[in-house]
């Protein structure tokens, strides 16, 4: 019990210092609150004014897409952090302190969900102001919410593993990007995945982006009568199969997360 | 008094190369201690294993009586440890540096910020203690990570190089600061590729080569272990250079160190100042101008080189020895 206690004490000083560090360091905080606005403005404009659906705006349809985008892409910091404090010593002054070893991910990854908990309410602002609404009831965006933020602490640990794998913030940046691309634009993020060709269509029907999008949208009531019900089957129960991915995730990443950061730290 | 560092037979190896090779040490409480030696001698290696970083693939090693593997994680309680790279985070605040650190060894939020205003104020960084570490110099730096050491007062301290790069002003205050914790009791561990460091600072020397300690002492026993005197002339070409260094031959007791770029001869001599004497009478006769010439005691250096057949510092490449 008293091991428990220490390790969440532990856990909570090292989030205090990366929340420091968003704070301080330009960079992460311009990922964590510019990147947001202009995915938003750019699709809405870009997408937007090309694209129109059947009883509802492109905006509605497309905000729950770029909430996605950006947990996957603003999850990148985590492994990035990771590296940079990888290749700095850092570790080794707190593998020489009395603290709990497993604080260090903990805590890193504690602090994802603050600045995922901050780009989310920036680009909920943002989606009002261009046209965004939620039609659901407050219960049911507030789950939608916390949804989205279960999934992106889940992601954080994915992130966290490939950052540990590879251990140089390059390498780390360039595969992450190799990596979250395909992930969110092989879905329904931005298009129906119904319409994609037959390879494609199964790759965007499973993949976790799209059920988690679907998810978002029925929470946050932006769907349209006269838009095709999705047939996949993850797709039809996207909120307990999102949930049910977040789960999965955590259970596979944070052990071999884990693992990494000990062989990471311990040469 | 009771010993607070003991390593015994340490072995540690990564695939074919040995970096630790049987490696004993032991540390009597309140002294320093230096281990000397070059680049790649198995110094970083052997604090990693006795700071709990790293487990030996053999032998074993107790620290303030606690063993490195078993205790691991009691010890962490008793030891401070600051490295060759300041680990010290640059977008926190020096004092947010520290706090944090008083935090993970659980002081307390109300001690660890008065522990950090402390350090601050003896490492001179008070007026820099709300500014990001970002914007500290090299000298503050380490200033500032061996201070993240001292956080919870632990009674034996690992200091991987912790000069290194550093200006020689930086330097000087940094030995006083050492000087100053072990006046107070703490025991040092102090790793170091500068003579001049581990003769001003360490009570015991250990030289360290190829993950082996191949002398032990204190810095005038093992300048004994060498002998006598040098001579130490230079001259004002490269053909008086050979030319000295044949003509002096006779004279020298052991191996003599031809430095060219500096166009120097360092000759082991018996007998001091009387071989000054009949040296530079010999280099007169064969009309050899010398632009400088003493007698000197010998340097760590010198015992290195004595012990190891080559040089301690990165020198080595530009200079030869001649037997």
């Amino acid at each position: 019990m008293n091991t428990l206690r220490l390790a969440v004490a532990d856990g909570v000083t090292i989030a205090k210092r990366n929340a420091l560090k968003i704070r301080r360091a330009p960079d992460l905080l311009g990922g964590v609150v510019i990147l947001p606005i202009v995915f938003v403005l750019l699709f809405t404009y870009v997408f937007g004014s090309m694209i129109s659906l059947p009883g509802m705006s492109y905006a509605e349809y497309m905000l729950p897409g770029i909430f996605v985008l950006t947990i996957v892409t603003s999850a990148q910091i985590t492994g990035y952090t990771l590296t940079m404090d990888l290749q700095k010593g850092i570790f080794d002054r707190f593998r020489t302190l009395p603290m709990s070893p497993s604080a260090v991910l903990t805590g890193q990854t504690a602090s994802d969900v603050i600045m995922n908990l901050i780009s989310m309410v920036t680009m909920a602002l943002v989606g009002l102001l261009v046209g965004w609404r939620i039609h659901s009831s407050p219960l049911e965006a507030a789950l939608g919410f916390l949804m989205l933020l279960f999934f992106a602490y889940a992601f954080s640990w994915v992130t966290a593993t490939v950052a540990l794998a590879l251990r140089t913030p390059e390498v780390f940046n360039n595969i992450a990007t190799l990596m979250s691309f395909p992930l969110v634009f092989l879905s329904n993020a931005f298009v129906d995945s119904a319409r994609l060709p037959g390879p494609l269509k199964v790759v965007a029907d499973w993949n976790p982006v799209s059920t988690l999008i679907q998810a978002a949208r029925e929470l946050f009531g932006n769907t349209s009568p006269a838009l095709p019900v999705p047939s996949a089957w993850p797709l039809r129960h996207a909120v307990p199969v999102s949930l049910l991915w977040s789960v999965v995730l955590l259970v596979v990443f944070v052990p071999l997360a884990t693992r990494l950061y000990k062989r990471a730290v311990s040469q | 008094m009771p010993d607070a560092i003991v390593a015994e037979g340490l072995v540690k190896k990564y695939g074919d190369v040995v970096a630790l090779d049987g490696m004993e040490l032991t540390v009597p409480e309140g002294t320093i201690f230096g281990l000397l030696g070059p680049n790649g001698a198995g110094k970083t290696t052997t604090v990693r294993i006795l700071t709990t970083l790293l487990k030996p693939d053999a032998g074993r090693a107790t620290v303030a009586g606690l063993d490195v593997v078993r205790d691991a994680a009691r010890l962490r309680a008793q030891i401070g440890a600051s490295g060759q790279y300041a680990a010290v985070d640059d977008h926190l605040t020096g004092a947010e540096n520290l706090e944090m650190v008083g935090r993970l060894y659980h002081l307390g939020i109300k001690h660890s910020k008065q522990r950090a205003r402390e350090l601050l104020d003896r490492f001179d960084l008070a007026d820099a203690a709300d500014r990001p570490v970002q914007g500290y110099s090299g000298g503050m730096r380490r200033r500032l990570d061996l201070a993240g050491a001292l956080v919870a007062n632990p009674p034996v301290l690992f200091l991987d190089e912790p000069t290194t790069g550093l200006d020689p002003r930086a330097r000087i205050g940094l030995w006083d600061v050492i000087a100053e914790l072990v006046a107070a009791g703490t025991t040092v561990l102090l790793t170091t590729q500068y003579m001049e460091e581990a003769d001003r600072l360490a009570n015991r020397i250990a030289v360290v080569d190829h993950g082996r300690v191949i002398a032990l002492g204190t810095a005038d026993e093992l300048k004994d272990q060498v002998g006598g005197d040098r001579i130490q002339l230079s001259v004002t070409s490269a053909a008086h250079l050979e030319s000295a260094a044949r003509t002096l031959a006779p004279l020298a007791v052991g191996d003599m160190q031809i430095d060219a770029t500096a166009l120097q001869v360092t000759i082991p001599v018996a007998g001091g100042a009387v071989a000054l004497t009949q040296a530079l009478g010999h280099l007169a006769a064969e009309r050899i101008t010398v632009r400088d010439a003493g007698l000197r005691r010998p340097t760590l250096d010198d015992v290195f080189l004595s012990l190891t057949g080559h040089e301690a510092d990165e020198k080595i490449k530009e200079k030869e020895t001649v037997r």
